[in-house]
C-alpha cells in the first residue's frame, strides 16, 4: 500500500527535481492531448520545443525568445516577491497594460519631439502606471481588509476597457484614417525600445529583466526586507514578532510587482508591439503566475521558466501554423505545466511510502 | 496478584537516527493509576502512541486482558476499550460540545440522545458541561472536560492521559483528580503522563520512569521523594535554582490601566492591566491559558499597540512603538508559541537567530544582513544554552521542543535585556533544561534586569518570582509577595473559585 509520510525539512532535491517533472508530465499528458485532436504528438512537441532554436525557422524565432522571455521575467520576478509574502497579486496583466498606456502616452504627448529624456521619461510613468494599479488592491486591503487575489484580477478588466478606450480615444493615431490604434512608437526614434544587438531580440526590457532578476536576488538573499518577505510567508506572527509591519509590507510588495509589471507593459509598448491597440495585452501577466511558481519563486529559476514558457508562446504558434493546432491548445498546455507542477510539489514536502499504514 | 490489564513486553521503535523506545517492558493493573515519567525525548509519546495504535511497534509484544493486542489504528485500539486524551485538544472552536463529540464517535447517536448522554456523564464524574455550549468560549479546563467525556461516552478500560494539568487551575486540578480516583474505583485503569512529581506523588499508585527510550526504573510514588524522582528521570543530579535577595532596583517597566483588543476573535481583552517591576525583580504571572497571556506579552514586546493606559520604561513612555524600537530600548519578549510565532518553523536557526537579534546584535548594516555575525549569534546560543542540534542551519521545526524553547529563551537572554518578559518558558521542556532555563531567568535578574514570567505551572512561579499576580478575563490581579502565599490564595487570585461550582450543570 501506498502512503504519504511528512518530511522532517522539505527536501531541497525534490524541490529542484519538481519542474523538471512537470516539465516531462506535460509533455507527456500535451502530447496525448494533441493526439486526441488528430495530431501527431511527438512532432507537435518537437514543434513546440525544438523547432523554435533549432528548426529551420529558427533564425526568426530565436530573437522572439528574448522578446517574450522579457516581460514574462520581470513580471514574474516582481510577483514572486509578493507570493513569498503571502500576498497574491493576480492582476500583474492589469499593471502590464496601466504602465504600458502611460509610458506610451507620455511618447505621444511629446510626438514628435525628438530628446534624449523622452526615453527615461517612459521608463518612469510606465512604472509608475503599473504602481499606481496595485496601488488600488494595496490600499485597498490595508484599509478595509479587501481580498487582493480578487480585486487585482478584476482590475485587470477595467484596464482592459480603459486600453480599449484609449486606442479608440485620446490616444487614437490622428493620422490613422479613423482606424483604432495609435501611433506607431517604432516609427519615432526618441520613443522606439529598439533591439540593442540588431537580430538578438535584446531590447531594454530584456535587461530591465536580468537587472531584475540580480536585485532580486540581492534583496532575498542579503537584505533584511527579503528576509522579512520570507518571514511573512512562512510565519506571520513571527513576522509581528520581529517587527514587520505587515500593512506596509503589502504595499512594498503589491507596488513593487505592480511597477515591474507596468515597466514590462511600457517596454512591451514601445518596441515589440509599438502601438496602443485594443489587443496590445497577450496574457503576459496570467503566464507570469506560471513562470514564478515554475521558477520555485527564485530569481534563478524565474530566469529559466521564463524562457521556458517564452519558448512555448513561440512554438505554439509555430504548431498553430505548421500543424493547424487550436489557439487554445497552446493555453490548455501552459495551464498543464502549472497543474503538474502544484499536483508534484507535495513531494517536497511529503515522501511517498510503501508498507503499512502509520501515523506519526 | 492478578492478571495485568495491559502487559507490554520488550516493545521498541526506532525512527532514521533516534530510537524511540528501547526493549520497554511494565505492565499496568486493572484499576490502577500508571505513571510514565521522563524527560522530553524520554519516548514517552512514542510509547503511548504506539498503546492507541497510532504507531507500529518494530519489535516486542503488548497483551491486553492476557490476549495478544495490536491496534492497526485508534479505531480498533477504541474498540477494544483503550482512549486517550492527548495533551493538545482536538476540538473545533466553532461548534457545541455535542457536536463536537459526535464528530469523534464512530456512530453518534441523535443530538438529543448524545446530549442526555453527554450530561449523564458530566453528572456523574462531576464534570460540569453544557452541551450546547460553543468550544470557542470554552476554558482550557472545560475544554479537556470535553475530550474527557468523549472518551468516557465509550466506557475505557483503560484510559491514557498526556499531561493533563499543564492547563488547570488547582482547583480544576482537584476536581481532574477526583474523577480519576472515581473511575480508579470502578476499575478503569489510567497510564497518566506528566513531569509534575507532586501530583503524581499524590495520584498515582506505581510509576514507571523511562530515559532516552529506556525504563529505567519503577516505583511508588507515594514512598519516593519527588527529588528522588527527577534524579532517575534526568539520570543525575538535580541542581535546583537558586533565588538571591530580595530587589530594592528602581522601577523599570511599569504598565497602568492598560486596555488592549486581542486582534484573535477568541482572543482575550485586557482591561485595566497594571503593575511595576524592578530591576532584579520577577514577577510571576499566574492563570489559565487563554486568559490574556498571550495579549499581555504582545502588548509588552510591541506587536500590538496599546488603546489605553500607558507602558513606560524608566519614566518614558514606550506604549506607542513597535517591537524594533523596543528591542533597541532593551524591551525583549520570547512567545508562548514556539513554532509559527517566537520562530519560524521552516527557517534555519541562523535565521530564526536574525529574527529577534537583528537590532541589537548589530546584524545589520544599512539594511543588509551579517549572515556571518547571525550564524555566530546562533552558534552562541547553541553553545550557551545546550541546544541539540546537527548546527545552526538545521530548521527550526526540526528541534525537539525543549531544544527550540532553549534557543527561544537563549536567544533574548544573550541580547542582554533591560526587561524581558517570557510565556510559558519552561512548557514542554525536560526536567534539567526547565532547571537551566529558570537558573538563567534567576541569573538574568540578579544582573539587574526585571523580569516577567508568565507560566501556568505555579510551583515553577512559587520557585523563581518574587512577586505574584494572576490573570482571569482578562484582568490581573494584586500583586503579592510570593513569600507565604498558600494555594488557596493563589486559587482564588487565579479565580478559579468560579469553576469550582460542580453544580453548575442543570
Amino acid at each position: 500500500m501506498l502512503r504519504l509520510e511528512r518530511r522532517p525539512q522539505p527536501s531541497k532535491m525534490w524541490s529542484y527535481l519538481t519542474p523538471l517533472i512537470a516539465v516531462a508530465a506535460t509533455m507527456i499528458v500535451g502530447g496525448l492531448l494533441f493526439a486526441a485532436l488528430g495530431k501527431p504528438p511527438v512532432e507537435a512537441i518537437k514543434t513546440i520545443f525544438w523547432d523554435p532554436l533549432f528548426g529551420p525557422f529558427a533564425s526568426y524565432s530565436r530573437p522572439q525568445l528574448l522578446i517574450k522571455a522579457g516581460p514574462l521575467i520581470l513580471i514574474a520576478i516582481g510577483l514572486a516577491l509578493g507570493f513569498k509574502a503571502g500576498i497574491w497579486n493576480i492582476g500583474a496583466e492589469g499593471q502590464y497594460i496601466v504602465g504600458a498606456i502611460c509610458g506610451a502616452a507620455v511618447a505621444l504627448a511629446f510626438y514628435p519631439m525628438d530628446g534624449f529624456f523622452i526615453f527615461p521619461l517612459m521608463i518612469l510613468f510606465g512604472g509608475l502606471g503599473g504602481f499606481l494599479w496595485a496601488m488600488i488592491p494595496a490600499l485597498l486591503k490595508t484599509r478595509f481588509g479587501t481580498n487582493e487575489i480578487l480585486v487585482s484580477l478584476m482590475l485587470v478588466y477595467v484596464a482592459e476597457q480603459l486600453l480599449a478606450a484609449m486606442a479608440l480615444g485620446p490616444l487614437k493615431n490622428p493620422e490613422g484614417y479613423g482606424f483604432p490604434g495609435s501611433r506607431n512608437l517604432q516609427q519615432y526614434e526618441a520613443a522606439y525600445n529598439a533591439e540593442i544587438i540588431a537580430g538578438t531580440g535584446m531590447h531594454w526590457g530584456v535587461v530591465a529583466a536580468l537587472i531584475s532578476v540580480i536585485m532580486a536576488y540581492i534583496l532575498l538573499g542579503r537584505h533584511v526586507l527579503g528576509f522579512h518577505i520570507r518571514v511573512t510567508g512562512e510565519a506571520p506572527r513571527a513576522a509581528g514578532f520581529a517587527g514587520v509591519h505587515t500593512g506596509r509590507l503589502v504595499v512594498i510588495c503589491l507596488g513593487l510587482s505592480g511597477a515591474l509589471a507596468g515597466l514590462a507593459g511600457m517596454f512591451e509598448i514601445s518596441g515589440p508591439s509599438g502601438v496602443v491597440s485594443i489587443d496590445f495585452n497577450v496574457g503576459y501577466g496570467f503566464t507570469a503566475i506560471i513562470v514564478a511558481f515554475l521558477g520555485r519563486l527564485h530569481p534563478l529559476g524565474i530566469l529559466l521558466a521564463g524562457l521556458l514558457l517564452a519558448l512555448t508562446y513561440i512554438g505554439g504558434e509555430m504548431a498553430q501554423m505548421t500543424l493547424n493546432l487550436p489557439s487554445a491548445a497552446i493555453q490548455v498546455f501552459q495551464g498543464m505545466l502549472l497543474f503538474f507542477l502544484l499536483a508534484v510539489d507535495f513531494l517536497t514536502n511529503y515522501r511517498v511510502r510503501i508498507g503499512q499504514k502509520e501515523a506519526v | 496478584m492478578t492478571e495485568p490489564l495491559l502487559k507490554i513486553t520488550g516493545l521498541t521503535k526506532a525512527y532514521p537516527g533516534v530510537v524511540a523506545n528501547d526493549d520497554v517492558s511494565f505492565a499496568i493493573q486493572p484499576g490502577e493509576i500508571h505513571a510514565l515519567l521522563g524527560e522530553n525525548g524520554a519516548g514517552k509519546s512514542t510509547l503511548v502512541k504506539m498503546v492507541y495504535g497510532l504507531v507500529k511497534p518494530d519489535s516486542g509484544q503488548m497483551e491486553l486482558h492476557g490476549i495478544g493486542y495490536e491496534p492497526v489504528n485508534p479505531s480498533a485500539a477504541r474498540q477494544l476499550g483503550v482512549a486517550m486524551v492527548f495533551q493538545h485538544f482536538s476540538l473545533f472552536d466553532a461548534l457545541s460540545v455535542a457536536e463536537n463529540i459526535a464528530l469523534g464517535m464512530e456512530n453518534p447517536p441523535s443530538p438529543r440522545e448524545l446530549s442526555g448522554r453527554i450530561r449523564d456523564v458530566s453528572e456523574e464524574y462531576g464534570l460540569p458541561l453544557e452541551p450546547h455550549q460553543i468550544v470557542g468560549d470554552l476554558s482550557a479546563g472545560e475544554r479537556q472536560r470535553v475530550e474527557i467525556i468523549r472518551c468516557l461516552l465509550q466506557n475505557p478500560k483503560l484510559l491514557i492521559m498526556d499531561e493533563p494539568t499543564s492547563v488547570l487551575t488547582p482547583q480544576e486540578v482537584e476536581i481532574l483528580f477526583k474523577t480519576l480516583r472515581q473511575l480508579k474505583e470502578e476499575g478503569t485503569s489510567i497510564l497518566y503522563i506528566s513531569h509534575k512529581l507532586e501530583e503524581i506523588r499524590s495520584l498515582c499508585d506505581h510509576a514507571t520512569i523511562l530515559r532516552l527510550g529506556r525504563n529505567v526504573g519503577e516505583c511508588v510514588p507515594a514512598e519516593t521523594t519527588a527529588r528522588d524522582m527527577a534524579e532517575m528521570m534526568v539520570g543525575s543530579a538535580l541542581h535546583t535554582p537558586e533565588r538571591k535577595d530580595e530587589p530594592t532596583g528602581e522601577v523599570l517597566l511599569e504598565l497602568s490601566d492598560l486596555t488592549a483588543a486581542s486582534p484573535n476573535p477568541f482572543g482575550t481583552t485586557l482591561k485595566g492591566v497594571g503593575f511595576a517591576v524592578r530591576a532584579g525583580e520577577i514577577l510571576g504571572i499566574g492563570g489559565v491559558a487563554g486568559n490574556g497571556q498571550d495579549e499581555l506579552l504582545a502588548t509588552i514586546s510591541g506587536e500590538t499597540r496599546v488603546t489605553s493606559g500607558t507602558i513606560t520604561l524608566r519614566g518614558q513612555p514606550i506604549g506607542h512603538l513597535g517591537p524594533n524600537a523596543r528591542r533597541s530600548l532593551g524591551v525583549l519578549a520570547a512567545p508562548e508559541e514556539r513554532l509559527g510565532h517566537a520562530a519560524a518553523p521552516a527557517m534555519s536557526l541562523t535565521e530564526n537567530a536574525l529574527l529577534s537579534g537583528a537590532i541589537r546584535e548589530g546584524l545589520l548594516t544599512r539594511g543588509f544582513i551579517n549572515w556571518r555575525g547571525s550564524r555566530r549569534f546562533a552558534q552562541r546560543i547553541i553553545d550557551a544554552f545546550d541546544v541539540r542540534t546537527p548546527g545552526t542551519e538545521t530548521s527550526a521545526q526540526a528541534l525537539s521542543g525543549g531544544n527550540l524553547q532553549k534557543f527561544v529563551i537563549g536567544r533574548e537572554i544573550l541580547q542582554r535585556p533591560d526587561v524581558l518578559v517570557v510565556n510559558q518558558p519552561t512548557w514542554g521542556v525536560d526536567a534539567s533544561a526547565a532547571a537551566a532555563i529558570r537558573q538563567a531567568l534567576l541569573d538574568l535578574a540578579a544582573g539587574g534586569a526585571a523580569v516577567v514570567v508568565i507560566s501556568q505551572d505555579l510551583d515553577e512561579l512559587m520557585e523563581i518570582s518574587n512577586r505574584f499576580a494572576a490573570l482571569n478575563e482578562g484582568r490581573l490581579s494584586d500583586v503579592r509577595d510570593t513569600a507565604g502565599l498558600t494555594v488557596d490564595q493563589i486559587g482564588l487570585m487565579m479565580g478559579g473559585a468560579h469553576d469550582m461550582e460542580v453544580a453548575h450543570v442543570h
